[in-house]
């Protein structure tokens, strides 16, 4: 009886709850959004036609800089792709010390974004009793590698430096204080009344649609797909240790939350076994003093708490800086299904889907 | 003696406001001024010891009533059709037409209708108890049948207002 | 002359400046509290521990550029938040802060108008306030602060119907609209209407929050949302006003909710004969500590609970809490017929 018009609202760049330079043009029928057209690049640097005048040592620097807020498993990923052109052979004890610190940045990550996903649905305690304990796990990067945000934590065939003494103390002490944590946040949110009204239901995607779009990481596996790099294609010491792959089952908002959690809990498992477990030995490989891979390409994924994170790298096996090196950055292939979440919700909820997916801008970008 | 000068100041206040309601040049003004009025009308039933009257006068009307049709007006462009501009002559000799039958009316009521006593006289059991069981009393025994057409009224207001937005029924 | 001149008028500046010296500290606490929870400290540099931080807001405010943007229509955007503000102002007019004091030969009511109607004048009151918000909106002649006041103003209204279904069964336990004889029903039955009306109690604070905007209902106002609000438009010291207004409307919720659940200024405990040593304590202090409590329920809440959308928002207000108070006066009314 009546005609509505189409609003074309846009959200961003600048946006106290986009994670980041994010811009969402959202087209609102009343309240129900119905198309959604995601625009990046705000936070584009150039990393990967930088890194092609880098020498190979030196882009693991850059790499810090992609994925912020869980910079070594940047560095990981880097660094066991070239190690792997390279078929060079990591000691044992080197690895364990990467799996330490990969899962602490894992927690590390995940604390971020339970306190930024909590507090833009409003409850805004949460985030900063996240952030009283990501502190404690800078401060444990701190000690290690001197830094708290771009660590330059790995080296090709190794670590640059050996773990302070004491230092694994300290790592299971706060291994301990995160899992009482972690109950006192889920009393907080998991069985709250509001938060289930906001998360469940909230951006289904089913499994096979998921695998479609190309999610990976927490999305994928609360949509019910076992996929984990960690147990598909371990990587550093993974296979030496017992942990399990939460799984949802609806694939909403609520699902992926739950996931997410769990998986604080079974990084805090895999921290404690490597410690305990934690071998003698050297901490660098035989590394050639002037690192130049035979000429060749390969693909290498890491498990980043975002998800799947994937460096390509092909060397002319001549000069000291690769030929191309592209990243399959997790955040970017996930920030694709927002698209498809958003349609239907209504306004309020798109904060929260894009919490939800959990993103870093600099790693979309690059 | 303050009782008359209190009723000449509001009565003045009062057709002053509703003068500026018609002539106002936005339709939002025109709302407010008449919020303004009708607040002024609760306080001539404060004059009379209806105070009941004059709270549910606030609540209900000017807080409720005429807050619908400040939305109304501020979300429909209220356009005048292009047509209304061209015979000025046919609208005033309307709107003459209109203020003959109610000053009528008016008159009409003035003379014949006025029957009652006078309002100080009214209910001595009102002061005290606030008047709200009077007109509870009054609502649901002389005045039951309008009372319940009333809500008739309103639900059939409320079931046509929904069927008139819900895009699929 | 005196009695009917002199004596409001000083009740009023008093109760006035206590009002509002009483608001800047609120937001103080809120942030305190805020702050205390979530394991920090707070505003701290201005003054002990931050406690003169309001002063320092206060001056701030007042040195602000008065900004008014091109295309509103001026009056309205001026008169909004003063419509906000005045009637939450003036709500405090019927509010009983104590009972009876002698002082200069003279017995002094703590009230400023014991009207019989009172509970309805508050409630007439807080109808007006939603003016302003949406004024507020409509003059900042932006598309998104008109569509977020109209918003708000909706949730407003739509809770207000429940606040005063609440409100009537406290009437029918009570038998009088007047807030002293609330208050002095409590005082003749012995016992508090909180635990004679605990549902009506439960809504009312439920429905309380959503009238005075507060978190878990504050979505219209959140920074997550797309539009700022209604008073996206609005700076310096107009803002000040809205937010002033906020908080009193909070205060005005929480001394309902004292004079009409939890006793008003009687004391505690009155059946108790040891505790006779509370009767020495004045009964303004207990209203006021009453009342408190209830603010730092507001503020409780609001540092622990996400917040809901706007559709499960309206849904609760009109599918659950007017269901629910409808019911509660249908018992308390079938209760007071049979005892």
């Amino acid at each position: 009886m009546f005609d509505t018009d189409e609003l074309v609202i846009n959200m961003g760049p600048q946006h106290p709850a986009t994670h980041g330079v994010l811009r969402v043009v959202l087209k609102l029928d009343g309240e129900k959004v119905v198309d959604a057209d995601v625009v990046i690049g705000y936070l584009h640097r150039g990393i990967e036609k930088l890194s092609e005048n880098r020498d190979w040592t030196q882009i693991v620097l850059l790499t810090d800089r992609m994925d912020y807020v869980a910079a070594a498993t940047n560095n990981l990923g880097y660094c066991e792709t070239v190690e792997k052109l390279m078929s060079l052979e990591v000691p044992r004890r080197a690895r364990y010390i990467r799996t330490i610190l990969a899962e602490l940045q894992r927690l590390a990550s995940h604390l971020v974004w339970l306190g930024s996903h909590a507090m833009d649905i409003g409850a805004v305690t949460v985030f900063l009793y996240g952030l009283r304990e990501r502190e404690l796990v800078l401060d444990l990067f701190e000690e290690y590698c001197g830094a708290r945000l771009t660590y330059n934590a790995m080296r090709i065939g190794g670590l640059p430096l050996d773990i302070p003494s004491g230092w694994d103390k300290k790592v299971l002490a706060y291994c301990d204080i995160q899992d009482e944590k972690i109950a006192e946040y889920e009393t907080l949110l998991t069985q709250n009344r509001i938060w289930l009204e906001r998360t469940r239901k909230v951006g289904v995607i089913p499994g096979p649609e998921a695998v479609s779009i190309g999610l990976s990481g927490p999305p994928l596996r609360a949509s019910g797909v076992r996929r984990d790099v960690r147990k598909d294609e371990p990587y550093a010491a993974y296979e030496e240790f017992d942990f399990d792959i939460p799984l949802g089952t609806n694939g909403d908002t609520y699902d992926r939350y739950l996931v997410r959690v769990e998986e604080f809990r079974q990084s805090t498992r895999i921290i404690r076994q490597a410690i305990e477990g934690l071998p003698e030995g050297p901490i660098v490989g035989k590394v050639p003093r002037l690192i130049k891979p035979p000429a060749g390409e390969t693909y290498h994924a890491n498990e980043s708490p975002k998800g799947e994170i994937g460096y390509f790298i092909a060397s002319d096996g001549r000069s000291t800086s690769p030929y191309r090196l592209r990243v399959r950055p997790p955040s970017f292939c996930n920030l694709q299904a927002l698209r498809r979440l958003v349609k239907g919700h209504l306004v309020a909820d798109v904060i929260a889907l894009i919490g939800t997916i959990d993103i870093v801008l600099g790693e979309v970008d690059r | 003696m303050a009782q008359a000068i209190a009723f000449y100041t509001l009565s003045a206040l009062i057709l002053g406001f509703a003068v500026l309601v018609i002539t106002a040049r936005s339709s939002v003004h025109s709302v407010l001024f008449l919020v303004v009025d009708f607040l002024f009308v609760a306080a001539l039933y404060v004059l009379l010891g209806a105070q009941f009257v004059a709270i549910i006068q606030v609540i209900v009307y000017a807080g409720g009533i005429v807050v619908l049709y400040l939305f109304v007006v501020m979300l429909v462009n209220l356009k005048r059709p292009p047509e209304a501009h061209r015979d000025k002559r046919r609208l005033a000799r309307l709107g003459a037409a209109l203020a003959v039958v109610v000053l009528v009316e008016i008159v009409a009521i003035a003379f014949y209708g006025y029957v009652g006593p006078s309002p100080v006289e009214a209910a001595p059991g009102a002061l005290a108890t606030g008047n709200v069981e009077q007109v509870g009393m009054m609502l649901y025994t002389d005045y039951l049948v309008p009372f319940e057409v009333a809500s008739m009224l309103l639900l059939v207001a409320m079931v046509g207002a929904i069927v008139l937005t819900r895009r699929n029924l | 002359m005196i009695d009917l001149l002199v004596i409001p008028l000083i009740k009023i500046v008093f109760v006035l400046t206590g009002v509002l010296i009483t608001v800047m500290y609120l937001v103080l606490l809120e942030r305190k509290v805020q702050a205390w929870v979530q394991s920090r400290l707070g505003p701290m540099r201005v003054g002990p521990h931050g406690v003169l931080q309001p002063v320092a807001d206060v001056l701030k405010l007042f040195v602000k550029e008065d900004i008014t943007p091109v295309r509103v229509d001026v009056w309205v955007y001026t008169a909004a938040p003063i419509i906000v503000l005045v009637p939450a102002l003036i709500a405090f007019a019927v509010i009983p802060f104590g009972g009876e004091v002698h002082l200069f030969g003279k017995t002094i009511s703590l009230r400023i108008a014991d009207i019989n109607v009172g509970l309805l004048y508050i409630t007439a009151v807080a109808s007006i306030g939603v003016y302003g918000i949406i004024l507020a909106g409509w003059s900042s002649n932006s598309k998104y602060p008109l569509l977020a006041g109209l918003r708000s103003s909706a949730q407003l209204i739509s809770y207000e119907v429940a606040v005063t279904l609440t409100l009537v069964s406290v009437i029918l336990t009570a038998g009088t609209l007047s807030m002293v004889g609330i208050v002095e029903a409590q005082a003749a039955s012995r016992v508090w209407f909180a635990f004679v009306q605990p549902l009506a109690l439960v809504i009312y604070v439920i429905a309380g929050l959503a009238e005075t905007n507060r978190s878990p209902f504050d979505l219209p106002e959140a920074e997550q949302e797309l539009v700022g609000g209604f008073h996206t438009e609005y700076s310096g010291m107009r803002f000040a006003l809205f937010f002033l207004a906020e908080y009193t409307n909070m205060i005005i919720v929480s001394a309902v909710a004292t004079t009409l659940f939890f006793g008003g200024w009687l004391r505690p405990f009155p059946n108790v004969a040891w505790l006779w040593w509370l009767d020495y304590v004045p009964s303004w202090i207990w209203f006021t500590v009453k009342t408190f409590l209830v603010l730092y329920l507001f503020l409780w809440i609001r540092a622990t609970l996400p917040r809901y959308r706007y559709d499960q928002l309206m849904r609760i207000g009109w599918k659950v809490l007017i269901p629910l108070a409808l019911a509660n006066i249908v018992v308390t009314g079938i209760v007071k017929v049979l005892l």
